[in-house]
């Protein structure tokens, strides 16, 4: 082929059609079809913005997670450290008003120090994230036991939790939406406009190279590892704004939900490819999934195996890797 | 002399989780009130013998460079299978057994062929197959429960001692390793599903079977983590499809394949250290209860120690010549 001949039949790789995120807004849209057959509340405005409601829990804890797939490692302390943020803010919050005030960053910042310890083991004693985060996660919930002793926390959410998480701002739109966008389009911005989201996706696909290249990879690893730490901590937060207060294992829902919503958004799991809309709909796609299982009152052993089969078939429609040759 | 040096460089990792299972041991022995007694040795047995079991199930996926995360769910559907067909005449138990036997391996080669066929990661695809067979243990058992008329004399059988002495459980532990791990390590496959981890292109290349190294990790995994199942069983005399436990087993099983010296990277370890890793990850666990601390602390502790024995893995740091070995 000649240069002339490329240069004319290749379309620029920004604006080809995205097949992951172009699949899963199908499979949302077949969703709701799917729903309203059953029930036609399924496509009412109310039904939808709580189903966007709920999914920006997900949407936020999500959002760091693919800052660690596109890294090609994996986060899964997910669960205490969102138990984490939730405790420690609604902790502080029982130290009068300036613990109040301080609830929503004191919860964060807990979230960030465990993200930040990962991320050194990972960054810089080149232990593999998986164990380093799964010895993060049982840490994180020995300090929590210890720290309730094993009950649920008497301590009850700050009013700003509670407001971030069930207020509404301008005509309605629920404040746990905003949030998730606010966090969104900053992470849109950091992966596509910034030098540090293009060594993100740099070091996803080769660290050496992006070594070579002159990124402070470890600093950057060990950066990513505290946002997605900060990020789950703060849907801890956000978590016990929506019910009131921290409760034993309310993370545990999250880890798997928020993994298989940034790979069935199209990126992948051996990083350095990905896209923050595909993992939009993925979130979306989730927790639609869980809703619709749910309200059609099919018991739980189905929901799992639904749940299980349609991420297999998903993936196999677009998830596959390459033959070995 | 040569070859001596060399049988200890390649099996450093299994001698490691040799070494730390019985400095483990020791201590939990010294500190039992009860001392080393066939008793204190048989639940101790007891305890590790299940772990043992998953963990060689992860390091069979994981000496691919896969990982298996329906490991422990596996566990539970068998679980869950076992405490409905383990009753009944002798002819009957023998028949539930092979079928729960006959599951475990149908899960494990379920989660090749999806990895192998359809070409998905192993990582994502068995957290979805997890949650399918988590589905179909909760069918089986919504709320625990056991058969009515439970074989308990061979459950009793496989949980008591030999001769008085020997844990029952160790010498099914033994045989296990004996008759899967041995000779798969050392057929064709077994040197094939080393070849995939350390290089899967590489083995591609060299005309070694890939895909029958990996489908037969699996299955064998699939088969290791039925026999878990099996004694979880024959232990508690009943199935229980519960989440935690599944979960726990899953994470447990990689801790301590990582405690055995098996590289998640691939390539590298034994089943066999897999399953010293087991029990020094056990023996670590109890040692707070021979100590007499508040159970409230268990969980802190367990962590706390599962972070340094993963850290002393970052020793190979100090061996690095070239800043860019760091990346590989």
């Amino acid at each position: 082929m000649t240069a002339e001949a490329s240069q004319t039949t290749r379309v620029p790789l920004r604006e080809r059609p995205n097949l992951p995120i172009l699949v899963s807004f199908a499979c949302i849209v077949l969703l709701l079809l799917v729903g309203s057959l059953y029930s036609s509340s399924f496509l009412s405005p109310e039904y939808l913005v709580q189903q966007l409601k709920v999914a920006s829990f997900l949407g936020v804890i999500a959002t760091g997670m693919m800052l660690i797939i596109l890294l090609g490692q994996i986060d899964l302390s997910i669960p205490w450290v969102v138990t984490t943020g939730a405790m420690m803010a609604s902790a502080a919050t029982a130290y009068g008003p300036l613990g109040e005030a301080l609830a929503v960053p004191f919860g964060i910042l807990c979230g960030a120090a465990m993200g930040l310890i990962s991320g050194i083991g990972v960054a810089y004693l080149r232990i593999p994230a998986m164990i380093v985060t799964l010895a993060m996660n049982v840490i994180a919930q020995g300090l929590m036991v210890a720290y309730t002793g094993g009950f649920s926390p008497a301590d009850s959410a700050s009013p700003a939790m509670r407001w971030l998480a069930t207020g509404t701002l301008v005509f309605g739109v629920p404040n746990a939406i905003l949030v998730w966008a606010a966090v969104g389009a900053l992470a849109v911005f950091a992966l596509t406009r910034t030098t540090f989201g293009r060594a993100i996706y740099a070091i996803g696909n080769r660290e050496s190279a992006a070594y070579l290249s002159g990124a402070a990879t470890q600093r950057l690893v060990m950066a990513a590892f505290a946002i997605s730490g900060a990020l789950a901590a703060f849907g801890g937060v956000l978590l016990a704004g929506y019910a009131g207060k921290a409760a034993q294992s309310m993370g545990d829902a999250y880890l798997l939900p928020a993994i298989a919503a940034v790979v069935l958004g199209g990126t992948s799991i051996l990083g350095g490819r990905g896209n923050y809309m595909g993992t939009v709909a993925g979130v979306i796609l989730v927790t639609l999934l869980q809703s619709i299982l749910s309200v059609m009152q099919i018991a739980e052993f189905g929901r799992q195996i639904i749940y299980g089969l349609v991420i297999v078939a998903m993936l196999l429609l677009y998830g596959r890797a390459k033959a070995l040759r | 002399m040569r070859e001596w040096r060399f049988l200890v460089a390649e099996n450093r990792g299994t001698l490691m989780a040799l070494l730390l299972f019985l400095a483990m041991f020791a201590v939990y022995v010294g500190n039992h009130p009860a001392g080393f007694t066939a008793n204190v040795v048989q639940t101790a047995a007891n305890k590790g013998v299940i772990l043992a079991l998953i963990a060689m199930a992860q390091a069979m996926v994981v000496l691919t460079a896969g990982i298996d995360l329906s490991v422990g769910m596996i566990f539970i559907l068998c679980n869950c299978l076992g405490s409905h067909l383990l009753g009944g005449p002798p002819w009957q138990v023998g028949l539930g057994v092979a079928a729960v036997l006959a599951t475990g391996l149908a899960c494990g080669a379920v989660n090749g062929l999806i990895v192998i066929v359809g070409r998905l990661q192993p990582i994502v695809t068995t957290i979805a197959t997890g949650a399918v067979f988590f589905g179909i243990a909760l069918w089986l058992r919504p709320y625990p429960g056991t058969t009515p008329d439970f074989a308990a004399d061979l459950a009793d059988a496989f949980t008591g001692k030999l001769f008085g002495v020997v844990p029952a459980s160790l010498a099914f532990l033994a045989a296990v390793v004996l008759v899967v791990w041995v000779p798969f390590s050392r057929s064709a496959i077994g040197r094939a599903a080393y070849a995939v981890g350390s290089n899967d292109m590489a083995a591609y290349m060299s005309g070694m079977p890939v895909r029958r190294a990996r489908f037969a990790a699996f299955t064998l995994g699939g088969l290791l983590a039925a026999l878990a199942g099996l004694f979880l069983t024959f232990f508690t005399y009943s199935g229980e499809a519960s989440l935690a436990n599944g979960d726990n087993y899953t994470l447990f099983s990689i801790a301590a394949v990582v405690l055995g010296g098996v590289s998640l990277y691939g390539g590298r370890g034994s089943a066999i250290g897999a399953v010293f890793g087991a029990l020094a990850f056990r023996a670590i666990g109890d040692l707070l209860f021979v100590f007499d601390l508040d159970p409230l602390w268990q969980p802190l502790f367990q962590g706390l120690v599962l972070a340094l024995a993963v850290t002393v893995g970052a020793a190979r740091l100090f061996r690095i010549r070239n800043r860019l070995d760091m990346f590989s």
